[in-house]
């Protein structure tokens, strides 16, 4: 079992809600987010999307988008952001899924970037521009390394696309929460929780909520159906704000929210 | 589910899972209606009432003896509505987003002739329209932006990355991806996921048919090179498409060459040795970028061809040897946009002008029966400010 499966595991054991925290790579800088990540650990995160920038990242919003640009700007590349796998690995065993967009894999070379992640230390891949149709060779390559590449389920997917999901879906689901781009706001969890149900009758693969979620009590308002929330715009806006206590306080506090469901 | 929409190993749809089901569903309405004659016959109603269908095939007598070589033809797009190519794409769209019930169009923009396109026809058929715009190209085409405005569009300002074309495009996608249900995406060229860049290529491709019918009537049907522009690609594929199993008519797509061979300082996407395959946008094709895979900001003096991806058809045809891109830098686009303006009374796009440019390379090389037909994909009235400060003339 990979550190991912395993921690989902754990998590369902316990009768617990996982938390995913997403941090853009090399915001502010290199060492800043190995730093970020190991506070974010203790502070009751129980996954890492670490986010490797891209100069075009189509499904994120302004926050993710200013945070991409800024750290690309400052030098952060797809070979950096291995390093800062590496540097985490020393001291901690949390699940680290990296997220990025197909660009910056191809450009590396995908096979050798399988490679050398699960070398570095990573357990799997989030690419939000390629969906199920495109997959199928990156699938393969990524278990030849037994890495995840994780799938996706919006409110719009068809039955027909949820089947074909659920079929060869590992790690977990990411369940974008609404039509549109990454970014905290009010959204109706309704749409959602339904294909997740849909989802659940078909897989034991768990199921992760993202996209809007900025407070505790939206994270337990998307955890209702859910195994786990991703946060990642509320988190990332803070840290670029050099608002890092509050950061980890945000991260606390849901988690407190999420273990009292 | 397996890639569709592949020319070659390029194209595919690397999109979010959100706009999939919308892809899907606009893939089935244009399988339906591209065959359905009443839509065709309303596509080609408005192409020659409302565009101004068929464009003349000019023969330009005195840039034929300028040259000595080859007769020259001009394919006349620009003499269309809107003064360009874009209206045969953007009336395309619009009726099968009306049939599609979309109440709401949206398209994004550089240099603003697509944006002014997409606005005309909403305009027409009553729909809502947003126009995704660089703030820094929104400063460069004022009188685009108003016209756009007095079209009846809002035009969005388009502030991340690099505030250009390629931003606009990321952003217009990202509002398409919150407003599926009811908001059309009209693209403006040959690129993005399937079923765009052969939709896009079938609404343009009746610039080829033409050229096939008027050449016959013209040289008995003696074709020997083709030229077009090529940016994003929408009126070189619209050109070269028809001919594409012909060999003996050769075929060039002209990319800018800009200012220079060094990264970011010009816009050759296939006719740089440097440039690779990336994704972008949605589609697997050549691509301008950097060696950690980050899009480059392309240059160009044409605002309509400093697109950094190209259309996934143009890198398959740049493999095959179908069509042979090269590259005509600032200077000599000026040029020509000079020479025809002077000698045949036709002011070209600066676009348009890279493709006239070639001729200067190409001809010495040709002989005299010979027949060159030249896509002029617009007019050069709102290049003509611009042109003036590259001369050095202040008509501000």
């Amino acid at each position: 079992m990979s550190r991912l499966e395993n921690k989902f595991q754990e998590l369902k054991n316990a009768g617990k809600k996982g938390l995913v925290i997403y941090i853009t790579a090399g915001m502010p800088d290199a060492e800043a987010t190995v730093r970020l990540v190991l506070e974010a650990e203790k502070a009751g995160a129980d996954v890492i999307e670490l986010g490797v920038p891209f100069s075009d990242p189509m499904a994120d919003g302004p926050v993710i988008q200013a945070a991409s640009y800024q750290a690309i700007q400052k030098g952060m590349t797809v070979k950096k952001v291995l390093e800062i796998v590496r540097e985490i690995r020393k001291s901690s065993q949390i699940p680290l899924v990296a997220m990025g967009y197909v660009n910056n894999m191809l450009n590396y070379g995908f096979e050798k970037f399988t490679v050398d992640a699960r070398e570095a230390g990573l357990d799997g891949f989030i690419i939000p521009d390629v969906p199920h149709e495109e997959s199928g060779d990156m699938k393969k390559a990524c278990a030849e390394q037994g890495l995840h590449l994780v799938e996706f389920v919006t409110p719009g997917t068809t039955d027909e696309r949820i089947s074909e999901t659920c079929t060869t879906a590992d790690g977990f689901i990411y369940c974008v929460s609404i039509n549109g781009v990454t970014g905290v706001r009010k959204i109706d969890y309704g749409p959602i929780n339904r294909v997740i149900e849909h989802v659940k009758n078909q897989t034991a693969t768990p199921c992760a909520v993202g996209f809007g979620i900025g407070t505790p009590e939206a994270a337990v308002e998307a955890a209702r159906q859910a195994d786990a929330v991703i946060v990642g715009s509320a988190v990332v806006k803070r840290i670029m704000e050099g608002r890092t206590e509050e950061a980890m306080e945000l991260i606390v506090s849901m988690r407190h929210a999420l273990d009292e469901m | 589910m397996a890639s569709k929409g592949r020319f070659g190993k390029y194209g595919g749809q690397y999109v979010p899972e959100i706009v999939m089901p919308v892809l899907n569903q606009l893939e089935e309405a244009y399988n339906r209606y591209k065959e359905d004659p009443d839509f065709l016959a309303e596509l080609r109603k408005y192409y020659v009432e409302y565009a101004g269908r068929p464009t003349l095939l000019y023969y330009a007598d005195k840039l034929t003896k300028h040259y000595g070589g080859a007769k020259i033809y001009l394919k006349r797009e620009d003499l269309l509505h809107t003064g360009a190519h874009k209206i045969n794409n953007a009336l395309g769209q619009a009726l099968l987003a009306k049939r599609m019930g979309k109440k709401r169009v949206i398209a994004e923009t550089g240099a603003g002739q697509h944006g002014v396109a997409t606005a005309t026809v909403a305009a027409l058929f009553g729909m809502e329209c947003k126009i995704f715009m660089g703030a820094v190209d929104i400063e460069r085409q004022k009188l685009n932006v108003f016209k756009m405005k007095l079209l009846g569009a809002e035009v969005v300002p388009v502030t991340t990355g690099t505030s250009t074309l390629k931003d606009a495009t990321s952003e217009a996608i990202r509002y398409w991806a919150a407003h599926i249900d009811d908001t059309h995406y009209i693209i403006g060229s040959a690129v993005g996921p399937h079923p765009y860049p052969t939709m896009v290529r079938d609404f343009q491709s009746v610039i080829g048919r033409e050229i096939r019918e008027q050449i016959k009537e013209e040289t008995g049907g003696r074709l020997d090179y083709l030229l077009a522009c090529v940016g994003g690609g929408s009126n070189a594929i619209g050109t070269f498409y028809e001919f594409k199993d012909d060999a003996a008519v050769h075929k060039f797509g002209v990319e800018a060459a800009g200012r220079g061979s060094a990264i970011g300082d010009n816009a050759q996407t296939l006719s740089n040795p440097d440039s690779r395959p990336g994704v972008l946008h949605g589609a697997y094709s050549y691509l301008a970028q950097d060696e950690d895979g980050q899009v480059i900001e392309v240059y160009s003096i044409s605002a309509g061809l400093d697109y950094p991806g190209v259309g996934p058809e143009h890198s398959m045809f740049h493999d095959q040897g179908v069509v042979k891109y090269v590259g005509i830098n600032d200077q000599e686009a000026l040029d020509a946009f000079q020479l025809l303006t002077k000698l045949e009374g036709i002011i070209p796009a600066v676009e348009s002008s890279h493709a006239l440019a070639y001729l200067d390379k190409l001809m010495p090389n040709t002989k005299k029966d010979e027949v060159v037909v030249v896509t002029l994909s617009g007019r050069g009235d709102k290049d003509v400010q611009q042109v003036a400060r590259a001369l050095g003339e202040e008509i501000d």
